[in-house]
């Protein structure tokens, strides 16, 4: 007897249950998607556009819609790709992601005129400059979006790899034997 | 299987080969000659680096500043030898990568005139702050390797209440016996460096463990601390890691230090004999820390033996003091075997880290082709920390870095017992040192990151403010045109 009105009062309690979730899924229906909203404070907010999306949140929603991957983030690095992993539930192979070396602008104090666009475009301020005197670039503040390497007039703006000092010189992962 | 039989107050270990035969009865050289030019690197201790107060061709004396402490958490460097400043420039450090670190190169000028300090008449009546004060201002920091500055251990001594003072005679690493000489030689000093320490904290009692390989060592410093009964001197067995300092601790107090705890957290301070012996050389006779007992062994070495070196000597000219054979050396290590650093060439200065350079040879090194694990959980066995090395290793491979840390990785000690006894010749703890600094590197990027989100913010605000006042500009500039439009086209009517 006890059986019957167990499995009465879970079947009822779950119909009840459905038909609420049911209700409030329509009634009570989020316009914009909170999720978006997590991502995006994950990204790095530069709008660089290295993902080809025009900024930080057209890319959340489009990896939230399942239209980008969620390693489309150069700046944000593996570090980015397990936490989107994590936060949309996503399975990536992480041994295949490799780590783009991460580059910054370096201004040449030979062919640089002081036009002043470089600093202009520069989304973090990491070029400081003024008219007709030489700018330079603080590697500690920049990106690597090359935006200013694209407007540059003189090329004297390129990308190097960052310098390994001995504050960031770190152990390389044990290779693993072939075969 | 019969885990619980052994000594509970112990986990894990190894017994490796020890390598201290071949040193550990010859008296510390003290007769290395003077080098032409000593390097001494501003950064010899944990935290911020010394800033340099001399000029290019400034005299200096022995003893004197050379760079001051900056910071809390930071050391000052001072001259090992008198001489003319030659330069300050950026030469490789004594480090895996030998990357350039700033130094400062003296010629030696072979007088050896020390600069005069004042001695103190009565240094065990000095205050306790006034011996931190001497502590850190003579650059004295831990020389069992971690090379934190000593006055700010004593200084957080004083602040938290402490019993005991454990120094740590244990040297279990093979091959470094510069401890157990400084102990045969030079107790007498150990033990009025470890008043001064008991004093400058407010302690009530000291305990001096020593690894039970070392009985001549055992037996002078009991000799030397019997006149004193806040200093015990306790043997301990031998097995890796007992210098460990929570090994250490647990074996003689049975206390555990909390896994991201302090030793101050129960009431415990943990120095190095050596850091000992700098501390009574700092306060009794004023003399800074500038040189130091270096160990220098390995198969290459003809004539392997402890060396009372000045800091800043060139590794090369210690080696070549011994008798290293270049044909036979195959990797050259400073500190021990176990945890030291692999360096890549001899040109680099001996800094107040060098407890130890091994010229190893061929015979002595071995080097295995890595197998797969074969999960015999040995390493799970050895580990002191009680982690789980294998499944470590295997998330790390995997580069799930959090899933590691979730089992432990940033308890892990690096004290290789894992890879010392993995049948499958894994480098256990390659992988930790690996994934510990790319989750350091990781830290560093999200801290970068959130740094362009607030310049990147900073920067659309500005923008923002820059168009609304054009803005509003130009429309004081109609407004104007419009009221003067306004009074032109009065005037007129007026006028017509």
């Amino acid at each position: 007897m006890y059986v019957f009105s167990a499995i009465i009062i879970l079947t009822l309690l779950g119909l009840a249950l459905g038909l609420s979730l049911g209700v409030a899924a329509k009634y009570l229906k989020v316009e914009s998607d909170p999720l978006v909203e997590r991502v995006e404070a994950l990204m790095p907010g530069s709008q660089c556009g290295q993902c080809g999306f025009p900024g930080c949140r057209p890319a959340a929603e489009a990896v939230v819609l399942g239209a980008a991957p969620v390693t489309l983030c150069p700046p944000g690095g593996s570090a980015l790709v397990e936490q989107l992993a994590k936060l949309l539930g996503v399975d990536v192979d992480l041994s295949q992601t490799q780590d783009v070396e991460p580059m910054v602008a370096r201004v040449s104090e030979d062919t640089c005129t002081g036009c002043t666009r470089c600093f202009k475009v520069c989304p973090t301020d990491a070029i400081v400059g003024a008219p007709k005197q030489i700018h330079a670039v603080i590697a500690d503040s920049c990106i690597g979006c090359t935006k200013c390497v694209a407007v540059c007039p003189t090329e004297c703006l390129q990308m190097h790899p960052i310098e390994v000092t001995l504050r960031d010189w770190r152990w390389h992962k044990p290779q693993l034997v072939a075969a | 299987m019969f885990a619980f039989l052994e000594n509970p107050k112990f986990r894990g270990g190894i017994h490796a080969e020890e390598h201290k035969a071949e040193t550990c009865d010859k008296p510390i050289a003290t007769d290395l000659p003077l080098p032409k030019r000593l390097y001494i690197p501003v950064q010899q201790h944990v935290g911020k680096p010394a800033e340099p107060i001399v000029k290019v061709g400034e005299h200096v004396l022995k003893g004197q500043l050379l760079a001051y402490s900056q910071g809390t958490i930071s050391a000052p460097v001072h001259a090992p030898s008198s001489g003319v400043i030659f330069d300050v420039q950026d030469l490789p450090a004594p480090h895996p990568s030998a990357l350039p670190i700033r130094t400062i190169v003296i010629e030696t000028d072979g007088e050896e005139k020390w600069f005069k300090y004042a001695v103190p008449e009565n240094p065990f009546e000095l205050d306790a702050e006034e011996i931190c004060l001497r502590v850190g201002g003579a650059g004295v920091v831990g020389l069992g390797g971690a090379v934190f500055p000593s006055a700010v251990k004593l200084n957080l001594g004083r602040k938290n209440q402490i019993h005991t003072l454990l120094i740590n005679a244990g040297e279990c690493e093979p091959y470094l016996t510069c401890d157990d000489l400084l102990m045969q030689e030079r107790a007498v000093e150990i033990v009025g460096g470890i008043r001064l320490m008991l004093r400058g904290m407010n302690a009530s009692k000291a305990i001096v463990g020593i690894e039970d390989n070392k009985p001549n060592a055992f037996k002078a410093m009991q000799a030397a601390s019997a006149e004193f009964d806040q200093i015990s001197v306790v043997q301990v067995p031998t097995r890796y890691p007992m210098g460990w300092d929570r090994q250490m601790l647990r074996y003689l107090t049975g206390n555990e230090i909390p896994a991201d705890g302090r030793a101050t957290d129960i009431g415990v301070v943990i120095h190095n004999v050596a850091t000992a012996y700098a501390v009574y050389q700092a306060v009794c006779l004023s003399k800074p820390l500038i040189s130091r007992v270096v160990t220098v062994s390995g198969g290459a070495v003809a004539k392997p033996q402890n060396v009372e070196v000045p800091i800043g000597t060139l590794m090369s000219e210690v080696l070549a003091f011994c008798g290293v054979e270049n044909e036979k050396l195959a990797r050259l290590i400073m500190g021990g075997p176990m945890m030291g650093e692999v360096l890549p060439h001899a040109d680099v200065p001996v800094v107040k880290a060098t407890s130890g350079i091994l010229a190893l040879s061929h015979e002595d090194i071995f080097e295995p082709e890595m197998k797969p694990c074969i999960r015999c959980s040995s390493c799970v066995t050895a580990c002191p920390v009680g982690l789980l090395p294998l499944e470590m290793a295997s998330r790390i491979k995997a580069n799930k870095l959090d899933a590691a840390v979730d089992l432990g990785l940033k308890d892990c000690i690096s004290c290789g017992s894992c890879s010392y006894v993995c049948p499958s010749n894994i480098p256990l703890v390659h992988y930790f040192k690996f994934a510990s600094g790319e989750l350091f590197s990781r830290q560093q990027r999200e801290h970068k990151a959130e740094q362009t989100k607030r310049l990147a913010d900073e920067r659309t605000k500005r923008m923002e403010r820059i168009k609304a006042e054009a803005e509003e500009d130009a429309r004081r500039v109609m407004e104007a045109r419009a009221a003067r439009q306004a009074a032109e086209a009065k005037a007129q009517e007026e006028t017509a």
